[in-house]
């Protein structure tokens, strides 16, 4: 089920929260949205969602439509809300059970769904306890399973992992994996590593806009454009390398690395590499190339020059 | 009907899970009994085989009761959150505003069988006037429904439920006193808009065993404006700026 997001807005008085954002997301496809607080991810989660209607613009699911369709579409989205908020004076399995009814899962099938979901999300040995007596994590595992129960076709996450141990964050993390192999899935962050691991792409937004869209990958060699080196020479006189550098054609900046003697940071200029040419220099003046690497940027890099 | 139901169920068991069912129906029979048989012009006082000292009692009790059962119906789901996860689920508002609605009559409509028992105490002490208590409680059942719908928009209205209750027994006071004082002090047509929005009136013609359209449509609309209210308020988020 793909889902077409058409020029939707949000205002919240004069504030525009989501600013005329456009996108589509195709069956299958696990994206995350990335981005500062307050920067319009749960506002447009919960438009998607039926939550909130928006204040201009459509999100169709296939031929359904938020405006008129909303009981359908609800019905396909399995929703995991920013913070978890579950009725705490229930025990987990009446819970889930509610759940499954009223999202209209077969009166037959609750009970094996029910059992599934516990398998699932790691829920077994704490099954016979009110979600009060939770841990955070317990209770998020509770989330995710509510999310899941009636088998939904999309399925939205707004900060999965908050408030998750090391150990359940990775166990979480290979879940919505698993599960992207079949659904649709959004999921929200402002951890990066997070969205790295498990989106196939990734829509960064700031302040209502998208300022980004596509794969990790993509991302990091849209920003970097220039070529990074490490560069470590040994030669005798370090004020000749740093200038041999400089005078290289594909160069365009050179400085010294803090704390490494005889390093250099190089950076080449656009759509060339400078490997070869430092390689053939140091040949040339007999020095000894002890380091030649690529600095890759990271995400964070890319994450922080677009939102800053 | 089948989603209604869904969520009345999971009131109705949060109710009794927390133990306010059980608090609420034992102070409930606690104080009616008490006026009904002990206290002040009780039964044995007036002397008659009849309901009218209860059904007067429960006319007040009832007053207090329900905005306690229904404070905590919205406003804590707004406090914690989870109006979000509900709203999300494939559900209207409306059906969310009547499952909780028809949660709370239960309760109520269990509290009130919980008072047979008078009816049948009384019927043995002398000749009873059948038409007057099923008038009786056929009235109870509806200024409950009146009360419930009352208090289910006041709990909309806010995250707190100390809050709820006062709003709910604020509007509640004009209704159960205040239009029918402000009627008495009035002449003319005036004197007759409130004292037709006075709920004592209604009330005391149901009790006394007479079934009128007038008096229906009066709590009818009641309920329908309550509860269109509350579901307005749950519906806000949608264009709330």
């Amino acid at each position: 089920m793909s889902i077409v997001v058409e020029n939707l807005t949000k205002k919240y008085g004069e504030q525009k929260a989501v600013n005329d954002i456009s996108f589509e997301i195709k069956t299958g496809e696990v994206v995350g949205f990335l981005g500062p607080n307050g920067a319009g991810k749960s506002t447009t989660m919960k438009m998607i969602t039926c939550y909130m209607a928006p204040t201009e613009g459509d999100v169709r699911l296939d031929e359904m439509s938020i405006h008129k369709d909303a009981e359908s579409i609800k019905r396909k989205i399995g929703y995991l809300p920013e913070n978890n908020p579950l009725y705490m004076d229930m025990p987990i399995v009446e819970y889930l059970r509610f759940t499954a009814e009223i999202q209209g899962v077969e009166k037959s099938k609750i009970t094996t769904r029910i059992g599934e979901m516990i398998e699932l999300c790691g829920l077994d040995r704490e099954k016979q306890k009110n979600i009060n007596e939770l841990s955070k994590g317990y209770r998020q595992r509770v989330g995710l399973a509510q999310a899941m129960i009636h088998d939904p076709e999309i399925l939205i996450l707004d900060e999965p992992t908050t408030g998750l141990d090391p150990n359940q964050i990775v166990e979480i993390r290979k879940l919505i994996k698993e599960l992207g192999k079949q659904k649709t899935v959004i999921l929200s962050s402002h951890i990066l590593s997070e969205v790295e691991a498990t989106c196939d792409r990734i829509l960064i937004i700031n302040r209502g806009r998208i300022v980004a869209d596509g794969s990790s990958d993509t991302l990091r060699t849209q920003a970097q454009g220039q070529e990074l080196l490490t560069v470590g020479i040994e030669a005798s006189k370090k004020s000749d390398v740093e200038k041999a550098l400089r005078g290289l054609a594909s160069v365009e900046k050179v400085s010294l690395t803090e704390g490494k003697p005889n390093h250099f940071r190089l950076q080449s200029k656009p759509d060339i590499s400078s490997r070869k040419a430092v390689f053939d220099l140091c040949v040339k003046e007999k020095w000894y190339l002890t380091e030649l690497t690529g600095i890759e940027t990271r995400l964070e890099d890319v994450f922080r020059e677009l939102t800053n | 009907m089948k989603k209604i139901w869904i969520i009345t169920k999971r009131e109705l068991s949060s109710f009794f899970d927390s133990l306010t069912a059980y608090v609420m129906i034992i102070l409930f029979l606690g104080l009616s009994g008490l006026f009904t048989w002990l206290v002040g012009s009780n039964i044995f006082v007036m002397g008659q085989a009849s309901l009218n000292v209860f059904f007067g009692i429960a006319f007040w009790s009832l007053f207090f009761f329900i905005p306690a059962i229904t404070m905590r119906m919205i406003a804590e789901e707004n406090r914690a959150g989870t109006i979000e996860l509900l709203t999300t689920k494939a559900l209207t508002d409306g059906q969310i505003v009547i499952g909780k609605f028809l949660a709370c009559l239960i309760l109520v409509l269990i509290a009130l069988v919980c008072t047979l028992p008078y009816y049948i105490t009384i019927s043995q002490l002398g000749n009873i006037d059948d038409g007057a208590v099923i008038g009786g409680y056929i009235g109870l059942i509806l200024l409950s429904s009146a009360y419930i719908s009352i208090g289910l928009f006041a709990s909309s209205l806010t995250t707190n439920q100390i809050v709820a209750f006062l709003i709910a027994l604020f509007i509640g006071v004009f209704f159960q006193l205040l239009f029918d004082v402000i009627s008495s002090t009035l002449t003319g047509a005036a004197g007759k808009i409130f004292n037709y929005l006075s709920i004592r009136a209604h009330f005391d013609s149901i009790s006394r065993g007479v079934l009128d359209s007038r008096d229906l449509i009066y709590f009818g609309s009641i309920v329908t404006i309550g509860l269109l209210l509350s579901q307005l308020m749950l519906s806000k988020r949608n264009w709330q700026s």
